[in-house]
């Protein structure tokens, strides 16, 4: 059955491509840790994620010698917090995150995500609450991921939160201006936000999930990129086949892993997000791809197309490779993580404006984008609203992670360092929206028939 | 349960044997191996049979890596389902 020919192909994915196991993420369901005293609560938070999470990172590392592929993240989701905060509405939802915190260091995880709400169509106890809390909460912990889902394409968009959002996204990024504005970098604004999702920093464990499960997100842009330099005059649907072959076999080591995993920690095995997700690493970057099909640089004319072909051949791909395919599935475009994008941006080819169209084909949307630091909450909510609506007409989940740079300019750079890379300040449109933010209500969902 | 050991690399003496000695010592059985040597590289794919393995698999990787670095080698030693599971439908 095995061949040498696999056999050294599959190295080389691991050893030269960087063909890696982005994470594996255990979902954690908290509604049992529900309390009407927040300390007991939160008691009762650390101790059923250290129960249930506790040999994670060993698991992990157990897989990686057992396969010798790297697994480069362990991370939990738990249910979103407004949840457990509408609960106790006296108490301070930051304390939620700082017992979050304490467990992931305590299991060693490398994020915890799901300090979260869901008010795509309004408010409910603990939901403003929450909110309000986010740049504290990131302030104040290390590896803790928020997200906020302000609009789904069956409810529409509530102006009222996206408003908020931006007042939240600035708020963050001036509470950690001493450490490179991180704060924002952990926080994104969702609509039609997925429950299964493995990728920080949107993750969060849905409420129509199990009790506890695993899931993993797969990566390799790198690979993707080695498979279609041999074949350097292919026609398109010669690419897309490519693709497609490449995504299989990346999926099914994700399948290999997730099942092992779930067999090691005796919990439900959830779903394989099968993403080309990048790193600033050398041969790590979906621009690369792109720019391997043939655009002199990412973010040019015909992008948008290549993205749009790239996405769809690595869901196929991955379809037939995993029966349960979940969470974002198709190509990340943040572009502080991605060498190739900090190029085109840097060279100014990349642009806000590009991005957006691209990200109506990508499986996510605006992400680790960093702003001028003078930008205004409104034009923040703008963008959040902006990207929403591709989401909400299109029926795809789209996000918003921008980082305000507080005192930088256009042309300077912030840093961030590891996963998350180093961004340019990208311009943006100075005329403001604030008239259009500051009415609020809701955008009504759009109509599902007549599409053109 | 079988793992696959490749080692590639420059072509020394005695090769076969030091990675061969490993494996008795934690009583991994050698099932096949396909050796070639192109010009001065040396590539050689082991497929051993893990069932019976003395100690953790861990080990054996460990000692197997750090043989390569010795040697001045590339060794990776990892289970057959990684390969079986991406390369078969």
């Amino acid at each position: 059955m095995l061949n040498v020919y696999n056999i050294l192909e599959t190295i080389r994915m691991i050893q030269d491509e960087c063909l890696d196991i982005r994470t594996i993420t255990m979902g954690i369901s908290l509604l049992d840790c529900i309390d009407t005293d927040i300390d007991k609560a939160c008691e009762k938070v650390y101790n059923k994620i250290v129960t249930k999470a506790g040999n994670l990172v060993k698991v992990g590392q157990q897989i990686e010698t057992e396969y010798g592929i790297p697994i480069v993240n362990k991370r939990i989701s738990v249910t979103p917090i407004a949840m457990l905060a509408a609960a106790c509405p006296n108490g301070d939802p930051v304390k939620f995150a700082k017992a979050l915190q304490r467990a992931a260091d305590t299991c060693g995880v490398n994020f915890i995500g799901g300090y979260s709400a869901l008010v795509h169509k309004g408010f409910s106890a603990g939901d403003m609450a929450l909110i309000k809390s986010i740049p504290e909460a990131l302030d104040v912990t290390q590896n803790l991921c928020s997200s906020v889902n302000i609009g789904s394409t069956k409810s529409g968009i509530n102006m009222d939160a996206v408003k908020i959002m931006g007042q939240i996204v600035k708020e963050a990024a001036v509470r950690t201006a001493d450490r490179d504005c991180i704060g924002p970098a952990k926080l994104v604004v969702f609509c039609n936000a997925v429950e299964d999702n493995p990728f920080m920093a949107g993750a969060f464990h849905g409420v129509g999930e199990p009790d506890c499960e695993i899931h993993v997100g797969v990566s390799g842009p790198g690979v993707v990129r080695a498979a279609l330099t041999k074949y350097p005059d292919a026609s398109i649907n010669e690419l897309a086949d490519i693709i497609k072959k490449t995504a299989f076999k990346i999926t099914r080591m994700g399948q290999l892993v997730g099942a092992r995993a779930s067999e090691l920690l005796g919990v439900p095995f959830g779903i394989v997000d099968l993403s080309l997700a990048p790193t600033p690493a050398v041969g790590d970057s979906v621009a690369h791809i792109l720019e391997e099909m043939g655009l002199e640089m990412c973010g040019t004319h015909g992008t948008t197309a290549c993205l749009a072909m790239l996405n769809d051949a690595v869901k196929k791909g991955g379809v037939m490779a995993s029966s349960t395919v979940g969470g974002l599935s198709g190509a990340f475009i943040p572009v502080s993580e991605d060498a190739g994008m900090i190029d085109a941006a840097v060279a100014g080819v990349l642009s806000l404006e590009k991005l957006e169209a691209m990200t109506a084909v990508c499986s996510v949307g605006l992400d680790m984008i960093v702003v001028p630091g003078d930008i205004t909450p409104e034009t923040i909510s703008a963008i959040i609203a902006d990207e929403a609506a591709i989401g909400m007409v299109n029926s795809k989940t789209t996000a918003v992670r921008l980082i305000p740079a507080i005192g930088k300019k256009e042309g300077e750079t912030l840093e961030f360092g590891g996963l998350l890379g180093s961004g340019p300040v990208m311009p943006i449109r100075e005329k403001s929206p604030a008239k259009f933010i500051n009415r609020g209500g809701r955008i009504p969902a759009p109509m599902q028939s007549l599409k053109n | 349960m079988r793992a696959v050991v490749t080692v590639i690399g420059k072509d020394t003496v005695g090769i076969l044997h030091k990675v061969s000695g490993i494996c008795a010592e934690y009583n991994v059985n050698v099932i096949e191996v396909t050796q070639s040597v192109l010009q001065d590289m040396f590539a050689m794919i082991m497929l051993v049979d893990i069932s019976m393995i003395k100690g953790d698999f861990s080990e054996l990787v460990e000692k197997m890596t750090a043989l390569g670095t010795e040697l001045g080698l590339s060794i990776h030693t990892m289970h057959e389902d990684i390969f079986n599971s991406m390369h078969s439908i």
